[in-house]
């Protein structure tokens, strides 16, 4: 891949929401004491009056956002993944996804790229947490032009919805004539040996595995996940069909994520050698978020080795 | 409308909660009972409501959100015209939309979902707020239980709504002073409320909250209240008009057999 700017989504998210502001009179913003790392602030900036503070207070920052969208606004509420999956999971669940309240949850530092804060700061189980909520939309953008046009698709979209965003920069996947299609998975690279499943900053990684693998005479096809749920079970079963294999790779527990949730679609409609590649069943830990991609096994030579084990699982059929 | 047709609403809601208790064989009588009174001055004197309208943008909402005491706000919705009253007698079946707990996406009339405590107060500061974004004058009620005060998220809510001097908010606390294992303070105790709403910056008042004059009065003065919002602590019974279940921890979950709604029955005539 050419070497592109790197951006972190959550900067793309800042600017979106800054960006409707001035259209979209119905958006209002809170965020829990972490506006300048979530880059809220950059829309509290251009509308001031349409931005609360909650302080450290998440559960009730997401029940006062039930309210406001049970008056007609359109609250998008941040805070670290962690905190806003997992401290308020239970308000997410009763004030929000149950009566189908129009609220976004646009949540930051999610993973292990959070890097040096270290465990207690890296979410890796709220695609899990969100996905298993009855109405609940989630997505997790590729990169800076995939978030920014989430941002706006999901403001224009009415019902609950979980964007999974990102600290770290990262590389660009998409080009500016991208469309994003809430619920359609993108076809970023036609392979015949293995389907490779990513979401997030994991979509890179594996467009970097897929050429690694191609050095070696191995056709890969990559697919980004964006949308986890609804998820495109016809993309699915039609990849992973074709290729005779796959893998899922994703910044995030092997449990009840992407992995899961594909594995789920598999094992019901078309069984073929499949790998969950992200993390396994452990915490996180401080460290560069490149040092921790490299332990937790999520750089391309890992996707790609894990990749090679599945090819050879359907060999030896 | 005059204190006494509040007063005979309120009769009727208790027999009304009493004979759905009675026939859907589960469900929470004692602070349905305990509440009664504030939702019958709410509904039928106190709240701009429209039933025929009931997703009027411009109405004042509630929050029951102590959602146990769903049976008193289902009398209350019926009686005032949102259902027919007849579909009380459906409370917690099958289908129903006349959930265990309100569910707002089911049945007209209520505002917001409820059932997990400490989450209420937190849906009226965001209705508050989008009503000051929209230039809205309606007021937004809250029903607290006084156990549910235990929950952290309430004193959350609490500092938000002084914070942002939602002055449209009016928040009531079901001041029974039971919770299911026993009496508040014996339990966890959350007292002194008074001190505590007004050191969050409330404006407290604390009254009789079986009499409906008091709780008129309140509303009153609490809408006369500026750049804050407003507590009333209404000290109340559990098991209010039904002498065997009047001040009764067991009464809270549990529905009466046919004698006991009988008996309740005559002593609410
Ligand atoms: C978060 C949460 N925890 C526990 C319960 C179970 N529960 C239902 S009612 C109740 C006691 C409520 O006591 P109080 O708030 O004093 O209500 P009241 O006495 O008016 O019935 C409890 C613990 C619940 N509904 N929500
Ligand atoms: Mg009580």
């Amino acid at each position: 891949m050419e070497e592109k700017k790197k951006i972190a989504t959550r900067d793309a998210y800042g600017r979106a929401l800054a960006e409707l502001a001035a259209t979209d009179k119905n958006l209002v913003v809170l965020d829990a004491d972490l506006s300048k790392s979530t880059k809220t602030a950059d829309f509290a900036a251009v509308a001031p009056e349409r931005f609360f503070n909650a302080g450290i207070a998440e559960q009730n920052m997401i029940g006062v956002a039930a309210g406001l969208a049970a008056c007609g606004k359109t609250p998008f509420v941040s805070s670290f993944a962690i905190f806003a999956t997992g401290r308020a999971y239970e308000q997410i669940r009763n004030s929000v996804a149950n009566p189908q309240l129009n609220v976004k949850i646009a949540a930051t530092h999610a993973g292990i790229t959070v890097g040096e804060d270290g465990s207690t700061h890296q979410s890796i189980e709220d695609i899990s947490l969100m996905r298993t909520l009855p109405n609940m939309t989630v997505v997790v953008p590729a990169d800076a032009i995939e978030t920014t046009q989430a941002v706006k698709e999901l403001a224009a979209f009415k019902g609950p919805a979980y964007l999974r965003l990102g600290r770290l920069a990262t590389p660009q996947v998409n080009d500016e004539n991208y469309q994003f299609k809430l619920g359609e998975a993108v076809l970023l690279r036609p392979g015949r040996d293995i389907a490779i499943f990513a979401c997030g900053m994991m979509v890179a990684v594996a467009l970097e595995a897929a050429e690694l693998l191609a050095q070696e005479n191995i056709s890969a096809t990559v697919v980004n996940v964006h949308t986890i749920k609804p998820l495109d079970n016809d993309s699915i079963i039609d990849n992973a069909g074709c290729c005779g294999a796959a893998i899922s790779v994703e910044e995030h527990s092997i449990y009840g994520g992407l992995g899961s949730a594909i594995a789920e679609v598999l094992a019901e409609n078309c069984s073929v050698p499949f790998a969950r590649v992200g993390i396994e069943d452990k915490f996180g830990q401080s460290g560069s978020p490149d040092a921790l991609l490299r332990v937790y096994g999520l750089t391309p030579t890992a996707v790609a080795t894990r990749a090679k084990a599945v090819i050879a699982k359907k060999n030896s059929k | 409308m005059s204190l006494n047709v509040v007063a005979d609403y309120a009769k009727e809601m208790r027999r009304k909660i009493i004979s759905m208790l009675g026939l859907s064989g589960s469900g929470h009588p004692g602070g349905s009972l305990s509440a009664t009174d504030i939702l019958a001055e709410l509904y039928f004197d106190g709240m701009r409501v429209d039933p025929s309208n009931p997703k009027w943008e411009d109405r004042d909402r509630l929050i029951l959100s102590k959602g146990h005491a769903a049976p008193a706000l289902y009398a209350a919705l019926a009686l005032k015209g949102y259902f027919p009253v007849e579909e009380l007698d459906n409370l917690r079946k099958l289908g129903s939309r006349l959930q265990g707990h309100p569910d707002m996406k089911k049945l007209p009339g209520v505002d917001m979902s409820s059932g997990s405590l400490g989450q209420g107060l937190s849906a009226a500061n965001g209705m508050a707020l989008a009503g000051r974004l929209d230039d809205k004058d309606y007021y937004v009620y809250v029903i607290m239980g006084d156990g549910e005060n235990q929950e952290g998220q309430v004193w959350e809510a609490a500092m938000f709504a002084a914070h942002y001097k939602l002055d449209h908010i009016i928040a009531f606390v079901d001041h029974n002073r039971l919770q299911i294992d026993g009496n508040i303070t014996d339990v966890l105790s959350p007292e002194p409320l008074k001190d505590k709403w007004q050191s969050f910056g409330w404006n407290v008042q604390q009254i009789d909250g079986h009499n409906i004059e008091q709780i008129a009065t309140a509303i009153a003065a609490a809408k006369q209240v500026k750049a804050q919002p407003s507590l009333i602590i209404a000290d109340t019974i559990k098991g209010k008009g039904v002498s065997f279940m009047e001040n009764q921890v067991s009464w809270h979950g549990n529905a009466p057999k046919a004698q006991q709604v009988e008996q309740a029955l005559s002593e609410l005539a």
